[in-house]
């Protein structure tokens, strides 16, 4: 009874649409084209804070969170234990639905942005969008953090995880713009662009972009013959074997 | 220069390839063998996937050894029926070695057993020709102690004898498959082209001369590694055709201009170098296996969602 009669007061008291603010943003591109020559790009993803009539300017200004992740997948992290005077391979977590890449952009470090433990709840930083899936996983995964310390630090040192608290920028205190250098050993497939508004430790609106990483050219053209076709594709490549070999010792025949 | 490896999936420095084939490729032509084994590491090194590297390399070998086969041939110098006897063995171990490799890929013992392989096979082969060329190579100067007195050779016992006109001697099939088979597996599983296994135990085992050993094995290893490149593509889908074109332009000079130096060393001296070569690269690979990890933990995707 109480909770319907809270329901009741907030449609009274809240006009429609609650939001006070709301947030728009574009991309510079919505596809990146990996050709034989890609070694990274850069993309641009323009923001506004847009204010009702109603809402009054906000001292402390706005701050903004913008997360990239990359295709979902299935990531196994083992560690190397000695085993005699060997060391192998014997423990291991499997990491479900693990983003292949992701950057946190802020425009300041994000301790400032938020609360630890709203950030934890909303999923912002690096460190939250890594966890075993499933209360039972999740229970061992709090008991033993080393393995997905591990698989956060390895993505880090391969450049696919990042933050950079200077990477958003406010070109008037309700425009931003966000710059994401989407890097050459990037995966392919569809990334999720998440942006958060903040304002004094709290959220106030979000939205959702996309764009997805494809090869196309030559790349794709090989790829793809080598997914459909793959007997022919080996065949190819023992022609092209025989070819360079033949070519080579006619070239460099001494006799 | 960067190029995009489209079945990799990432960009590597085009001349960095090239010279890794290059240098490969001299040692390669240098000392009569595919030189996988020192590719192989090289390649894991840039951070290209363990499974492309092994699988790239079978067209990369298959071209390198067309070459040398083709040498061969011009000097009459490839016993075909041989070649064939060891062809069918080595089909058969390639088979298994490309299935032995897909399932230690889901293990995750892939790089143990690929570290350990290579410690057992060079570490040994490596002891036995440094042991045999130090020998040698003390022994220079000095006058030979009498030719070899003539042994009952220790297959003759086998079944299933078989004629090799071409190398002029009378030998079991058995064993000659089992050498094979072995070569056709090691190959599969390291990205390896076999020579430096079967070169030697032709020579020292079977007592094949060893003109033609050259000839023969660099045309077994051709079909095998030919097969391996359909057999990869066809199952693990690792073979990258940039990839493999690159190295295999890189190597093919380099090989030229090893099969120069090659020639004007010394016997002794050359089987001397060889066995350091493959017994240093053994020790690297040992150390890999006994030395603590800089890391102990390494993550691998399993599946994509796309």
């Amino acid at each position: 009874m109480r909770r319907l009669l809270a329901a009741l007061f907030c449609l009274c008291v809240l006009p429609p649409l609650a939001q006070a603010e709301m947030l728009v943003a574009a991309m510079s591109r919505s596809r990146i084209d990996i050709t034989s020559n890609f070694t990274g790009a850069e993309l641009a993803v323009f923001g506004s804070v847009e204010r009702d009539a109603a809402t009054i300017a906000r001292a402390s200004g706005y701050d903004v969170v913008v997360t990239v992740r990359g295709p979902r997948g299935a990531v196994t992290v083992r560690e190397k234990e000695r085993v005699g005077p060997f060391w192998l391979n014997t423990d291991s977590r499997k990491y479900i639905a693990t983003p292949s890449f992701v950057a946190v952009l802020s425009n300041r470090p994000l301790a400032e942005i938020a609360a630890a433990e709203l950030r934890d709840k909303l999923r912002i930083g690096v460190d939250t969008l890594v966890t075993a899936q499933g209360a039972r996983s999740k229970a061992i995964d709090e008991e033993e953090p080393d393995f997905r310390r591990a698989l956060i630090r390895i993505r880090r040192d391969q450049g696919l995880f990042s933050d950079r608290d200077d990477a958003v920028s406010f070109l008037t205190p309700t425009l931003f713009k966000a710059t994401l250098f989407v890097p050459g050993a990037a995966p392919l497939g569809p990334y999720d662009v998440d942006l958060a508004l903040f304002a004094d430790g709290a959220q106030l609106a979000k939205t959702t972009l996309s764009f997805r990483v494809i090869k196309s050219g030559s790349e794709e053209a090989v790829a793809a013959y080598a997914r459909t076709n793959p007997f022919f594709y080996g065949l190819a490549a023992a022609a092209i074997a025989l070819l360079v070999g033949w070519l080579a010792s006619v070239v460099f025949r001494r006799d | 220069m960067q190029i995009y490896l489209p079945i990799a999936e990432m960009p590597v420095d085009m001349f960095v390839i090239l010279g890794i084939g290059a240098a490969v490729g001299f040692i390669s032509g240098m000392f009569g063998i595919g030189g996988g084994f020192l590719l192989t590491p090289a390649l894991i090194f840039l951070g290209i996937p363990p499974a492309v590297v092994v699988a790239t390399q079978a067209p990369q070998i298959a071209a390198s050894s067309l070459t040398s086969t083709l040498a061969a041939w011009r000097k009459n110098a490839v016993d075909l029926k041989l070649a064939g006897v060891l062809l069918v063995a080595g089909l058969i171990g390639t088979q298994l070695g490309v299935m032995f490799f897909n399932a230690m890929s889901k293990i995750g013992q892939l790089d143990t057993v690929i570290a350990v392989s290579y410690v057992a096979l060079l570490g040994t082969i490596g002891l036995l020709m440094l042991v045999e060329s130090v020998r040698s190579v003390l022994a220079i100067g000095r006058v030979k102690s009498g030719a070899r007195k003539h042994e009952e050779s220790w297959h003759a016992k086998l079944p299933w004898k078989m004629r090799f006109e071409r190398s002029g001697l009378t030998i079991s099939v058995l064993p000659l498959g089992a050498l094979a088979l072995a070569v056709g597996f090691a190959g599969a599983v390291l990205g390896i082209g076999g020579g430096f296994i079967m070169v030697p135990a032709l020579i020292y085992l079977f007592r094949v001369p060893t003109l033609i050993v050259v000839g023969t094995s660099s045309l077994q290893i051709l079909f095998t590694m030919l097969a391996a490149t359909i057999l990869h593509a066809v199952t693990d889908r690792g073979v990258d055709l940039f990839l493999g074109s690159i190295l295999m332009v890189g190597s093919v000079f380099g090989a030229q201009f090893g099969a120069r130096a090659g020639a004007q060393m010394r016997g002794e001296y050359f089987r001397l170098l060889l066995a350091l070569l493959i017994f240093s690269v053994a020790l690297r690979f040992g150390l890999d296996l006994v030395a603590p990890p800089i890391d102990p933990f390494t993550a691998t995707v399993t599946e994509t969602h796309r």
